[in-house]
């Protein structure tokens, strides 16, 4: 009886000491969970969410705090991947943070109108916008990302959304299915 | 000759090759306007280099590119550039892209040439003269030559490919080209030899093509290429696949992500071959092209020798017009793999290798409806790729993505094998293509977003730098005060900075109003 307890007793505290080990030798550096949350959201740092950029939304997801609905950016697509990494409901797109647009919006600059107050370059979450004090602006449409942060900043509202410049090489052949289903509807 | 071997499936089609080359080549004659797409190849765009109101010279440079992949255009024929905008251009999709529009004056005179005898030059030389030439593989993809020239010599290539295949039903240009050209082909291929330096040359052609093997073999007796052979393969569909006639000829694979000359081969088509010679011998940049306009639809089949940008309308007035103008059908490349065309004001570009002209109810037409998949498995017994067809159809209509991929959509040749002999009428390649066009677009967007983190994380941790950096300097400021008070002693004098700063301004105000008074 006794041997059988000093025996479970010396086990026990022989695992606690290794996992013990283990829990610093293999210490985890930051939340994984994150990192794959923020590789999913679509980067355009624009705050929708109420968040300042897409990875302080993510660490919100991650804590439980925000649900998986309030990225317009990243619309359905994303909350579907959300939910499947998350193991959760799929949710519909919470149209108080905005509504999702097919083609993306990229700022553009009215150069004859820009008084080159930097602004706007002091606003842009990725540093699209080039310019210096009291010289004209531009914006790098590459990078732009369509948040708009840099339009409440203009003084003399000299910044636009437009559609993102479509070419030939965006365009997608059309899935035979879904003119199938045109059919079945009718 | 050497032992042909196999590729897995395959169809043997109707050629409807007859109606075409019943009439001989002929050259076609000048539109009063040539539209010219920037972009005629697989790559970068070019920016035109010629203004509104130019005159043109014929071959002169119109739009050009420093980039690499990608090929310059050149003035077809002299005239006057008289529009630079948008135009319906041969596309899938139908849409409009950037043209120049050239009004031609009718002389052609031609910009004076730099003729330089190609065989002094060394290989670097001759790709650049490739590429100064705006050429492009004509065997339909339009992939720009010189750089895949530059990439084939840098991995050497023990085996050089001529491709005079033509698989596809109903285009015979390469035919046409090759009963007409042969000498220069064969010439092609030794400046293709003297750049790469390969150990064997193949010339392939399919056994269907008696003249043109034929007039090869004449050519190739009379400029003898060493190691070089002509060989008459089986006629097989899609027996031109780039990577199928390597595995007729060498029995190689091409692996699954790499390109041939990661196996040490290289495939150029046979009109390639002769636009290198034209190129390299008289400075001729690729400003024409042999055009098959056939079909059930047009009075007089045939090829014609086509002045780029030439508009379709102009070849079919040349082949006599439509049989029935009221229901056209066009198509660019053939009936297996070409596209529709949205009317025939579309300009010819380098990769128009035929232009078939159909009655629309003769069309089976691109769905709306289909029946469903019997698990019949014809698609897996054809698919030259050994793919599972039909298991990349359950993905692709599932839009399962991922999955595809798993069942390697992107080694999918798009040859439309499955689809030809699918019992319930699938339109399986289409399900394929927008597959691959709804991946492709997510993966750009992928690399976007990733851009963006990148450069959203580099500006935080700039921003935090320069905090961290201000706080610095005050703290060293309020450091070096705190000593100056220190040093001085006495606390009473420099007691309240603040104060002492308000007692100046209001004495420099009242010497100020003192001296207004």
């Amino acid at each position: 009886m006794l041997l059988a307890i000093f025996t479970i007793s010396l086990m026990a505290g022989l695992f606690g000491l290794i996992l013990g080990y283990a829990s610093i030798r293999f210490k985890v550096e930051g939340n994984p969970v994150v990192d794959q949350i923020d590789a999913l959201l679509p980067q355009t740092q624009c705050g929708q969410c109420t968040y300042a950029g897409c990875r302080p939304y993510a660490e919100a997801i991650a804590n439980g705090e925000a649900p998986i609905n309030q990225c317009p950016p990243g619309g359905q697509a994303t909350i579907v991947a959300l939910a499947d990494l998350l193991d959760t409901e799929v949710l519909e797109l919470n149209a108080e943070h905005g509504e999702h647009l097919e083609v993306p919006m990229v700022a553009v600059i009215d150069e004859q109108t820009c008084i080159g107050c930097t602004l706007c370059i002091q606003a842009c979450p990725v540093d699209a916008i080039l310019g210096a004090a009291k010289h004209m602006h531009t914006v790098i449409a590459d990078e732009c990302t369509g948040c708009k942060l840099c339009l409440p900043p203009c003084p003399v509202d000299c910044i636009d959304m437009v559609p993102e410049q479509q070419t030939i090489d965006d365009w997608k052949w059309s899935n035979p299915l879904d003119q199938l289903e045109l059919v079945q509807d009718a | 000759m050497p032992r042909l071997f196999h590729f897995h499936g395959g169809l043997h089609l109707d050629g409807h090759k007859a109606e075409s080359l019943t009439r001989d080549l002929r050259q076609a004659s000048l539109p009063g306007q040539l539209i010219l797409p920037l972009r005629q190849h697989i790559g970068d765009y070019n920016k035109p280099v010629v203004e509104v109101g130019n005159r043109v010279l014929k071959g002169e440079v119109v739009a050009s590119n420093a980039s690499l992949i990608c090929a310059a255009v050149h003035a077809p024929t002299s005239g006057t550039v008289s529009a630079i905008g948008n135009y319906p251009v041969p596309h899938p999709s139908g849409q409009q892209d950037i043209c120049i529009v050239i009004d031609v004056d009718g002389e052609d005179e031609a910009a004076r040439a730099d003729i330089i005898d190609p065989r002094n030059l060394d290989p670097e030389e001759l790709i650049q003269r490739i590429r100064r030439a705006g050429i492009v593989g004509l065997g339909g993809a339009a992939f720009p030559t010189s750089p895949k020239l530059s990439r084939g010599k840098m991995h050497g290539v023990d085996t050089l490919i001529i491709n005079g295949v033509e698989c596809e039903p109903y285009i015979t240009c390469d035919d046409m080209l090759m009963r007409h050209y042969a000498a220069e082909v064969i010439r092609g291929s030794g400046f293709l030899q003297q750049i790469l330096g390969p150990q064997t040359t193949l010339i392939a052609i399919e056994d269907n093509k008696p003249e043109a093997i034929a007039a090869m073999q004449q050519a190739l007796t009379d400029h003898p290429l060493p190691d070089t052979e002509i060989i008459a393969i089986p006629t097989i569909y899609p027996s031109g696949g780039e990577k199928q006639l390597i595995q007729i000829l060498t029995g190689k694979e091409v692996p699954h992500g790499q390109l041939a000359f990661d196996i040490g081969l290289l495939c150029q088509n046979v009109g390639t071959c002769v636009a290198i010679t034209r190129a390299l011998e008289q400075d001729q940049p690729l400003i024409s092209r042999i055009v098959t306009c056939t079909g059930d639809n047009i009075e007089q089949p045939g090829n014609w020798e086509v002045r780029l940008g030439t508009p379709i309308s102009h070849l079919i007035e040349q082949a006599g017009g439509y049989k029935n103008a009221a229901d056209p059908y066009l198509v660019m490349g053939g009936p297996m793999m070409g596209f529709a065309l949205s009317g025939d004001s579309l300009p010819i570009v380098k990769a128009s290798n035929c232009i078939m002209v159909m009655h629309e109810e003769t069309i089976p037409h691109a769905p709306g409806y289909h029946d469903e998949c019997i698990r019949c498995s014809k698609c897996t017994e054809v698919c030259p790729a050994q793919l599972l067809p039909q298991q990349l159809y359950w993905h692709a209509r599932a839009k399962a993505y991922d999955r595809t991929q798993d069942f390697h959509l992107f080694d999918c040749i798009e040859c439309g094998c499955c689809s030809a002999v699918c019992p319930s009428q699938i339109p399986l390649v289409q399900y394929y293509r927008a597959a691959k066009s709804e991946i492709r677009a997510a993966q750009k967007a992928h690399f976007k977003s990733d851009r963006a983190r990148a450069r959203f994380e580099f500006r935080e941790k700039r921003l935090l730098l320069r905090k961290q950096q201000d706080e610095e300097r005050r703290r060293l400021k309020r450091e070096a005060l705190k000593k100056k008070q220190a040093e001085s002693g006495d606390g009473e004098q420099v007691a309240d900075p603040v104060q002492a700063a308000l007692e100046r301004v209001r004495e420099r105000k009242k010497a100020a109003q003192e001296e207004t008074l």
